[in-house]
């Protein structure tokens, strides 16, 4: 049983959604995010719709030197964790980080390296319990570079190779690590995206992680389509893809 | 697949393009309403038929991302939550725990804001009243007076101003009201059929007294000797206890989809109207059912609104006073002499508890809601002809259901409208507004 979850970006919609579903089988949850107001709203909310118990830490998971405390703080509480989701992540405009060298770097900085470094962390946590499955929010913009939104894509495509080997070293400590690949959700990051059908609430991705976390597999493509137009689109030779204006 | 959002009415007519569309996700961090461009207007589920919830031209302020439950006591039944949070969410949380709804109306998927901004009614109109009745309060954010608490006690003229207000006084951000207790999930329900009005009205009667829920499907396409027969629907919460209230939720969920041309035709509502009838070919059936099975057969097909085609269709929901209910039959007549087809048509009789919206909709009497494939000018007349006969027989059209109503028709059916309009936000419009208040206002 998934009983004692870590959420990591819990203000995030496909954070909150998947939170819900936790709560909804009256799981106990540990949320961090920036924001004390809406860690507020969160933990009534998710108490409301049936958490056992909430605990919230605001942090700002840029900051390396939060992470440790954050890590103790999470296990201590209710002895251990069964699970970790890491769902914080900014989509930055590509036009704007071609021509801002600054958010160029933070694009990066916040997409991948926050992210391994909480996973490494984490990592030596959930290795030392023996147990537990760790979760991380990736991305179909992962699976192939395209000029639309490149440089997201490669820092998720980044953390798609840390996740393997991660994956096969926690392995042995029978820590399981989920790679979830959303397509394009509906969420306060893609709002300025123009929608199509394709588009998934985050409804449908939140309960696709809590589906990915509570029976785990090492990939988890979200919803199940991208699984299948991603491996169309890796299969398509260069030229062809370029012909697309992806 | 398929979660791409459109901002359309439920009726699909008028189409309306919104300038640009906000969503709002946390209460703690809301935009400027005096930055965004004018006018605006909150939007929800979108679940209103005609114009009431576009805005052309205008900004929509999406509230479905403000979902979140504030407050619950499980001892009292009192609820506060985010004006975005639907009825079917709210139904999840409280019916395993004994609640219920203290109204809801024909579907769940709509939010409490867009509950309050319509002051919606159900089946149980004749004991409960309107769904703004049972509020205890809300707050309202205005771009004139930023954040207003609104509740009898403070703010009383704007609590009943909203109530109704079709989302023109403000942006509801978060309301309380009242649950009703109940002790399970299911309905007992028994079918009627009944061969004319006259006998409707002798069943409503003698259900209203003992059951909690009464409603009456009509076969509105049927032959002239047969017209006003149909199945007189009523139902009380049941004592028979479930113990796995999941266990009778039944039936897969369908999905709606665009036809080229609408399947609302004639021969398929005759057809469909046939089988309907004779599946009740008993005079009275009981049985107990699910919740969702008694309230919201509708919503097991998501989108049926796209079975209309892409012209849409009109709902022409009004209401005669009781003495005067002879005005359902001239309706009735108008109909059937018209070329337009009625899809479905739904006849309730109201209680005498008052709404306490300055723009409620509901009042005593007796409302009858039918829907039509929207074929043009034909279909626009008939609607004006109906609007001559409320008229004449003292009664009002909805507007949560209006897409056409003159400007003049509006002003009889509401004649506290004007002493409305000096509760609606500088900042705030509608389309139906823009047609119904703004032209009068003024020449005059």
């Amino acid at each position: 049983m998934t009983r004692r979850v870590l959420i990591l970006g819990a203000t995030s919609g496909i954070a909150q959604e998947a939170s819900r579903c936790f709560a909804a089988a009256h799981a106990r949850l540990f949320l961090v995010a920036r924001d004390p107001e809406k860690l507020k709203a969160l933990t009534d909310d998710l108490k409301i719709r049936g958490a056992e118990s909430v605990e919230t830490c605001e942090a700002d998971l840029t900051d390396d030197s939060s992470i440790p405390l954050i890590i103790s703080k999470s296990v201590a509480v209710w002895g251990g964790l069964d699970a970790a989701l890491i769902a914080h992540g900014t989509l930055p405009d590509q036009m704007s980080v071609e021509n801002d060298p600054a958010l160029l770097r933070n694009s990066i900085e916040v997409n991948y390296v926050s992210a391994v470094s909480l996973l490494m962390q984490l990592g030596k946590a959930f290795e030392d319990q023996r147990s537990g499955v760790l979760a991380i929010i990736g991305s179909v913009a992962g699976d192939r570079g395209r000029r639309s939104n490149y440089v997201y894509g490669s820092a998720k495509a980044a953390l798609a190779t840390f996740v393997a080997g991660l994956r096969l070293r926690l392995a042995t400590a029978n820590v399981q690590v989920v790679l979830i690949k959303p397509g394009w959700v509906s969420t306060p990051m893609t709002a300025h995206l123009p929608q199509n059908f394709l588009f998934a609430s985050a409804q449908q991705v939140g309960r696709g992680v809590y589906q990915a976390i509570i029976s785990p597999r090492p990939i988890v493509y979200l919803p199940w389509y991208w699984k299948w137009i991603m491996r169309m689109i890796r299969s398509l030779p260069e030229p062809a893809f370029a012909k697309l204006n992806l | 697949m398929c979660a791409m959002k459109s901002h359309e009415s439920w009726g699909r007519y008028p189409k309306s393009e919104p300038a640009r569309i906000v969503d709002l996700s946390w209460a703690s961090d809301l935009p400027d309403l005096n930055r965004l461009p004018r006018p605006l207007l909150p939007y929800g589920k979108g679940r209103s038929y005609g114009d009431c919830c576009l805005n052309d031209g205008g900004t929509l302020l999406d509230v479905s991302g403000l979902d979140r439950f504030i407050r619950f006591d499980p001892e009292t039944g009192l609820l506060r939550c985010e004006a975005g949070v639907t009825l079917k969410t709210i139904l999840e949380l409280i019916v395993p725990a004994n609640w219920f709804l203290p109204v809801t109306p024909g579907t769940q998927i709509v939010t409490v804001g867009g509950a309050i901004a319509n002051d919606v009614h159900g089946k149980n109109h004749h004991r409960a009243g309107s769904f703004g009745r049972h509020l205890q309060g809300f707050e309202l954010l205005r771009s004139d007076r930023g954040k207003v608490l609104c509740s009898r006690e403070c703010n009383r003229d704007l609590f009943e101003a909203t109530i109704g207000g079709l989302g023109l006084t403000g942006l509801i951000l978060w309301a309380e009201f009242q649950l009703k207790r109940i002790l399970g999930p299911l309905i007992d329900c028994e079918k009627l059929r009944f061969e004319s009005l006259e006998e409707f009205f002798e069943l409503s009667t003698s259900s209203d007294k003992k059951c909690e829920y009464t409603v009456a499907w009509l076969d509105c396409m049927s032959s002239a000797n047969k017209r006003g027969r149909g199945i007189f629907i009523r139902g009380n919460h049941s004592t028979v206890l479930l113990k796995d209230s999941a266990g009778r939720r039944a039936v897969p969920t369908l999905r709606g989809f665009n036809t080229p041309a609408s399947l609302i035709r004639r021969p398929t509502i005759r057809a469909f109207n046939w089988v309907y009838l004779h599946t009740q070919w008993r005079h009275s059936t009981r049985s107990t059912v699910h919740y969702e099975n008694f309230f919201y057969p509708l919503d097991r097909v998501a989108d049926w609104n796209r079975f209309y085609g892409r012209s849409g269709f009109l709902q022409y929901q009004f209401v005669v006073p009781y003495e005067r209910r002879e005005g359902v039959t001239e309706i009735l007549d108008l109909m059937a002499q018209s070329r337009e087809v009625c899809s479905l048509s739904i006849l309730k009789v109201f209680g005498e508890i008052e709404s306490p919206g300055l723009l409620s909709f509901p009042r005593p009497g007796v409302t009858l809601t039918l829907d039509f494939p929207f074929q043009g000018e034909s279909t626009l007349h008939l609607c004006e002809q109906f609007d001559q006969v409320v008229q004449k027989y003292g009664g009002a059209v909805y507007p949560a259901k209006d897409a056409r109503m003159s400007a003049k028709s509006f002003q009889r059916y509401f004649p506290r409208w004007r002493e409305f309009s000096s509760f609606v936000d500088p900042s705030f419009g509608s389309d139906f507004w823009r047609r119904v208040a703004t032209p009068l206002a003024v020449s005059q």
